[in-house]
């Protein structure tokens, strides 16, 4: 099983500094595509390799790079930023790409900038990732002595500067256009869109956001080709994801495998299965944003359209495992606590909708729910995504925000209604 | 147009508008909050939900935002399906989650948006039992009050404020149900347009302090449309009465003056109608110089046999704040060589100068609507924020049209207000700023430049001479100035519609000369050329029009050396116009001095008779603005006592004295309407507005809302017999309730439409939203260039530069929106805000003095020996020396161009803070 993305890191394996990294092959790709390749072939490898946005929306990376203006006629910037909040509950697949292999991030900014052709890059990390930030710094300062950064690349037309910018640290700045604001140094409100970024973005200028682990994939496609890129994946996507497991499970953390690998061999196998004397009751297979999934989901593969169809996201592919011995009401309302609190507070819908359903969660938690206070869940739930979570075109919300903070409540709604129905008859949360 | 199908029925709307302005357009309702006709949409509210189809066979559809939504061809929408309407009422329900239910002690209750909407939507029961959010209120000056519990978050308090107006200290602070709009710390609220977030903020979270002080409802308000009084921009006005004291100014839309926002020295500046100077009776000098209080009847007989009985020469003096008809009837009681202007020559010349450019020009002098679409403008010499501060804030809009340019090159659409300022970021269009000062447009001018008027004259000229060689080159320009000129040629040339602004500011004929060259030789290759030049008064420039074949100005009258016996003043403190010493002497010489004004001044105490005039509030009368349009003020309420309209006081006199025709002249129509016959220049006065026959379905039109209450309790504890009302003959309007209203009503002051009872009204009033009101007369443009197009030279005179004094300092007046103008400082929230004198000098200047900030400096003016407190402001040139215009201690400076200092001995510092509104480095 090839894992290319995780190469470079290991226990046994040594820090990927420049010298590693390149010994292991490293920047060969910048150094046969920059200036020898047209970036229209880049484009098009990635097209072709059918890479999806790993950061949870799944988006096409090449009909994304696509939209932006390549002709000459809008002269000026261009940026590529590469999405590195990850403050996805549950998620943590970014922090090891960028920890442990800080050059395969920037060979893949490198790359994917020279084919949008922009001029400068930002890597936007939260803040709490400060070792992740340390060596980013570092590498970006190797990456550029070395002449892969900066101007003239190499020695070639081409010129790509690249810094680092650490977020203030909001959930709300992994939203593309929240993250370009901030980083535009205003309050961080997703922007209206249409117009996207690829037209009008940073400072105005045509712009491309990938998530870090995408940007990781580039160089990988671009060395290999799109076809075997493809052929990675076990199923209907393409390439290979860093997937994690988060929960009372006997192994917890992240492994590379390839796209669509079954739910069941991720928990059973790389997760070591569930801890003794828990059992699994669900699973958020794609972070905190994502709708439950129980045991009878646990052979789907891991793709897009394949959880996307039982009303659920594949999201950033980092599970969070409920055990039964876990009130999902509470792990709900802790969910429903954070994404409130991380509202920016400018749609109705999510601003004020979900600290009303904390409110009510609260209240069945604390045994002090009527009955009635489900049809306000129902009726709330209904305000901030009409649709239910299967839409793509939810207009009820200025963003993905509101909606994706009320899939667990949803899902849990649906398996776990009995739960509910216990909290409100017994006057109390029987895990407790 | 596009068609669109809404709820089943097919409409053409035009093509580019949001759905919701297309519905709005169509009289149709739907509920909003954050999308508003200046400031486009942002999507924040969610409030304007309905349903889009796919297409015919769609039966779900998905919702979408009115707001956020383009009208195309073929879309199909539904606003009452249950699913809009229900998401709709989920809205407010959700945002009353936090809302206080204190309607009944709010001061937004009963004309509130939020109110509106809710029962719009049909929300009515709460279902939410959590505990309410609440918020510290801050202090933010005395114009504005702050209740942030009542906040429904829809930004539109941040986008007026800083990105339209440009204030730069409201902003959203922190995030989710705790968002929060204020300052970053209690404090006065720094820009000058702050007021409008009174009538921008759906509710009540920014209210009218002023109002506040004494409250009353809006349906118990007496309304009548007004002409602000303030500067010469003339904006529209809706001024409200109650228990005889004027109570609030308002916006009144009209789309080519001030569309939806006025100022605050014109919403907060009309409290000297209330103020306790006013002359509440004629009163006539005794022997031992005391006033005797007695009746209209006895003053005008008085002054009747004064006049007939006058050993000398009766002179009139007039005044540009006062109407035209006022002024027009002083001139025929005096006789036409008897009239002089009220104004010194200075300022006549000024006036005539901008005149003759605006009429014998070729050069279109624009409205306000116009100004916001010039995409290059120019200032000369003139501070326009605090001097015609709403035509500041339509340059404002006017940078951003670089942004629109690039938005439709990118296919936003306009209304996209967000998308197009990400798109735009910093780039506009250029306003170039060539001024004695630092003013507040500097944040957004591509190029600014301090110097003396002559300095700025000069540059001026030679702009012209270099955008055209017919024009009058300049000598010896200096380096500096020589790239100035360049700089500004190169913006003016690559404009399509450049606009040129000077104005009286200052005090330089020679600045109004350049700017009226530059504006020449660029309509020579760009008939888009526009020019705006401003005057100081609200009606400065009626006046001049009144009086341009007769050149008698105050100047003269004082430098007379006939034997003149009794003069009559006109609303005019002479004070303001000529030194202490002139007036003074002038007065002394006169047997009888009449004067005819509202509030006590000193003019009024030399005075033998006083005559107690009516303001803006009481009468009625024709204005004309900077623009040349003539425009008519209504009377809100009856003047208490003796008090009338001037017009009437003149009208009686001329009666009392016999005079052949004044019998005629009894009401202000056929006033209007002799003025106009008087003078060609005046032709279309007449058809400003509806005469006072005029009626709709055979009625008058209310001054209050139908839903007037209580004006039977008014006097309920006197007598429950409700005395009859006052009539009204001199308009269209009734006083009180009875009559007309609502969008069917023109001339109506306030806007009410069923449903809608917030000035959001405003649309079922508009032909389409932000466009002109369906029945109301915006005014009538007096002036139209005659000049046919080609270049003119008329002015070759270039000023000389000034030579660099030894030791004397060039005085330049520098205004202040709260405090310079003199009625308005009369108000106490103005007053409040308004400086104390100084004397603003450069480092270099204060160096040489040996002197530094707070302490005092001593001149000679005349024969009075005056001293001052120092400012040092590097923004000021060495070599000059600004003070605050219009204040009573600094009035004599006004006529001074030079000054020599020292430095006073023995200066106690003030303790008030200077200058808090002015921009600082």
């Amino acid at each position: 099983m090839e894992t290319p993305l995780t190469n470079n890191i290991g226990p046994d394996k040594p820090f990927p500094d420049l010298a590693v990294y390149e010994q292991n092959g490293g920047y060969q790709t910048v150094r046969d595509t920059i200036g020898k390749r047209s970036p229209t072939d880049v484009q098009e490898a990635v097209s072709e390799s059918r890479l999806r946005g790993r950061g949870g929306a799944g988006v096409s990376t090449g009909m994304k790079w696509g939209f932006v203006p390549m002709d000459n006629a809008s002269p000026g910037h261009k940026y590529l930023v590469a999405n590195a909040d990850e403050m996805e509950p549950g998620a943590f697949k970014d922090r090891v790409l960028m920890e442990f292999d800080p050059h395969q991030l920037i060979e893949g900014m490198i790359l994917s900038a020279y084919a949008i052709q922009a001029d400068i890059g930002y890597i936007f990390i939260r803040s709490d990732y400060y070792l992740a930030t340390a060596r980013l710094k570092a590498a970006i300062a190797e990456s550029r002595d070395k002449g892969y950064l900066g101007e003239r690349i190499l020695g070639t037309d081409y010129s790509f500067e690249l810094h680092v910018h650490v977020s203030a640290g909001r959930y709300i700045c992994g939203e593309e256009t929240a993250l370009l604001n901030s980083l535009e140094g205003k309050r961080a409100n997703p922007r209206t869109k249409p117009p996207f970024p690829p037209i009008s973005g940073l400072w105005g200028r045509p712009t491309i956001v990938n998530n870090v682990e995408t940007l990781c994939c580039v160089p990988h496609i671009v060395q290999n080709g799109a076809d075997w890129f493809r052929s990675l994946g076990r199923a209907e996507d393409a390439g290979t994801k860093l997937f994690g497991a988060s929960g009372r499970v006997k192994n917890p953390g992240c492994w590379e495998l390839p796209m669509g690998t079954p739910i069941r061999e991720i928990l059973e196998g790389s997760a070591g299965g569930m801890q003794d004397g828990y059992g699994l009751r669900g699973f958020l297979p794609g972070g905190g944003s994502t709708g439950f999934l129980t045991d009878e989901h646990l052979d789907l593969p891991m793709d897009y359209d394949a959880i996307m169809q039982v009303k659920s996201r594949l999201g950033t592919g980092t599970m969070i495992i409920l055990d039964d011995r876990t009130c999902p009401i509470g792990m709900v309302e802790n969910l429903v606590n954070f994404f409130a609190r991380e509202s920016c507070g400018f749609c109705t819908p999510c601003r004020d909708g979900l600290p009303w359903i904390e409110e009510i969660l609260h209240k069945l938690e604390t045994g002090q729910a009527e009955p009635e206070d489900m049809n306000i869940l129902a009726q709330q739930a209904g305000f901030i995504d009409w649709w239910g979570s299967d839409s793509s075109s939810n207009g009820n919300t200025h963003c993905p925000l509101a909606p994706g903070a009320i899939e667990p409540l949803e899902s849990a709604r649906k398996y776990f209604a009995d739960d509910f129905e216990r909290h409100i008859r017994d006057k109390k949360c029987s895990y407790r | 147009m596009p068609k669109i199908v809404v709820d089943g029925i097919s409409y053409e709307v035009d093509a580019g508008n949001n759905l919701l302005e297309a519905l709005l357009n169509l009289k149709r309702d739907l509920p909003y909050f954050c999308w508003h006709p200046s400031m486009g949409s942002i999507g924040a509210c969610r409030q304007c939900a309905v349903i889009q189809y796919r297409d015919e066979d769609d039966d779900t559809g998905r919702i979408v935002m009115a707001c956020m939504t383009p009208v195309s061809e073929g879309t199909i929408f539904s606003t009452d399906t249950d699913s809009a309407k229900e998401f709709r009422r989920d809205v407010i329900e959700n945002m009353m989650i936090n809302h206080p239910h204190d309607c009944p002690v709010c001061e937004e209750g009963g004309e509130c948006h939020l109110q509106d909407m809710t029962v719009m939507t049909g929300h009515r029961n709460r279902t939410y039992s959590g505990p309410k959010n609440t918020f510290r209120n801050q202090y933010l000056g005395p114009f504005i009050d702050h209740e942030m519990n009542r906040c429904i978050t829809c930004y539109r308090c941040v986008r007026y404020y800083s990105d339209y107006a440009g204030g730069v200290d409201l902003a959203a602070f922190a995030s989710r149900n705790n968002t929060y709009f204020g300052r970053h710390q209690d404090g006065i609220l720094e820009s000058e347009f702050a007021g409008n977030l009174v009538e921008v903020c759906p509710t009540g979270v920014f209210t009218d302090k002023t109002l506040s002080e004494h409250y009353t409802r809006k349906w118990d308000l007496q309304s009548a449309p007004s002409i602000c009084v303030g500067c010469g921009a003339g904006c529209n006005t809706s001024a409200s009465e109650r228990y005889g004291q004027l109570r609030r100014i308002h916006n009144r839309f009209n789309d080519q003056v001030n569309g939806y926002f006025l100022c605050d020295r014109g919403r907060f500046g009309a409290g000297f109608v209330n103020n306790e100077d006013r002359i509440p009776q004629a009163g006539i000098r005794d022997s031992e110089g005391k006033y005797d209080r007695v009746s209209a009847e006895e003053a005008l007989s008085h002054v009747a046999d004064q006049l007939a009985n006058s050993s000398g020469k009766v002179v009139g003096i007039g005044s540009p704040r006062a109407s035209l008809e006022s002024n027009y009837l002083l001139k025929q009681i005096v006789g036409e060589g008897n009239f002089y202007s009220g104004v010194s020559s200075k300022e006549q010349e000024l006036t005539n100068c901008i005149i003759d450019i605006m009429r014998d020009g070729s050069v279109k002098t624009p409205s306000l609507a116009e100004v916001e679409e010039a995409d290059a403008v120019l200032v000369l010499g003139q501070d326009l924020t605090n001097t015609a501060p709403r035509l500041a804030l339509a340059v404002r809009q006017s940078v951003r049209n670089r942004s629109k340019e690039l938005a439709v090159q990118a296919q936003i659409p306009l209304w996209q207000d967000a998308a197009v300022r990400e798109l735009a970021q910093d780039e506009l269009s250029p306003l170039v700023l060539l001024t004695s000062y630092a003013d507040r447009l500097e944040d957004v001018a591509s190029l600014s430049c301090h110097a003396s008027a002559t300095d700025i004259a000069r540059i001026g000229f030679a702009v012209a001479n270099r955008l055209n060689d017919r024009f009058t080159a300049v000598d010896g320009l200096s380096e500096t100035d020589q790239k100035t000129v360049e700089e500004v040629v190169e913006i003016l040339k690559a404009a399509d519609r450049p606009l040129i602004v000077s104005g009286t500011g200052s005090q330089s004929k020679s600045v109004i000369e350049a700017a009226a060259n530059i504006a020449w030789a660029l309509q020579a290759d760009n008939e888009q050329t526009a020019i705006m030049l401003c005057v100081p008064e609200c009606n400065s420039l009626g006046v001049g029009l009144l009086e341009r074949e007769n050149s008698n100005t105050l100047t003269d009258l004082l430098d007379s050396t006939d034997t003149i016996s009794t003069a009559i003043v006109l609303e005019n403190d002479l004070f303001r116009r000529a030194s202490t010493q002139q007036i003074t002497a002038f007065a002394a010489k006169l047997e009888q001095l009449v004067v005819i004004d509202s509030l006590d001044n000193a003019t009024v105490s030399l005075s033998d008779v006083v005559l107690p005039a009516a303001t803006f509030a009481e009468t009625e009368g024709t204005l004309v603005n900077n623009e040349g349009r003539a425009q008519r003020s209504f009377a809100v309420f009856e003047g208490a006592g003796d008090i009338q309209g001037s017009w009437q006081w003149l009208t009686n006199l001329g009666k009392a004295l016999s005079r052949e025709g004044f019998a005629a002249l009894e009401r202000i129509d056929s006033v209007t309407a002799e003025c106009e016959r008087s003078n060609d220049l005046l032709s279309g006065i007449t058809k400003v507005a509806p005469t006072a026959d005029y009626r709709v379905e055979g009625m008058k039109i209310a001054r209050m809302t139908h839903r007037a209450s209580g004006r039977t309790a008014m006097r309920a504890n006197i007598n429950v017999h409700e005395p009859k009302q006052p009539v009204d003959q001199e308009s269209a309007l009734a006083y009180t309730m009875e009559g007309i209203s609502g969008p069917r009503a023109p001339l109506s002051a306030y806007v009410w439409s069923p449903g809608w009872n917030s000035n959001q009204a405003v649309h079922k009033f508009q032909t389409e939203t932000g466009g002109p009101l369906s029945h109301v007369n915006p005014g009538i443009r007096l002036i139209e260039p005659a000049g046919n197009g080609s270049p003119q030279e008329r002015y070759r005179e270039v000023p000389q530069p000034r030579a660099a004094g030894a030791g004397s300092l060039a005085l330049i007046p520098r205004y202040h929106i709260f405090g310079s103008d003199e009625m308005s400082a009369r108000s106490k929230a103005i007053a409040e805000l308004a400086p104390s004198s100084y004397l603003a000098i450069a480092p270099e200047t204060a160096q040489r003095l040996s002197v530094v900030s707070k302490d005092g400096v001593e001149f000679t003016i005349g024969n009075r020996t005056l001293q001052l407190e120092v400012v040092v402001d590097s923004s000021v040139d060495d070599g000059c020396a600004l003070f605050p215009a219009g204040l009573a201690d600094t009035l004599d400076l006004m006529h001074q161009a030079q000054v020599s200092l020292q430095k006073a001995a023995g200066w106690t510092p003030r303790t008030t803070t200077q200058d808090k509104l002015i921009a600082k480095e």
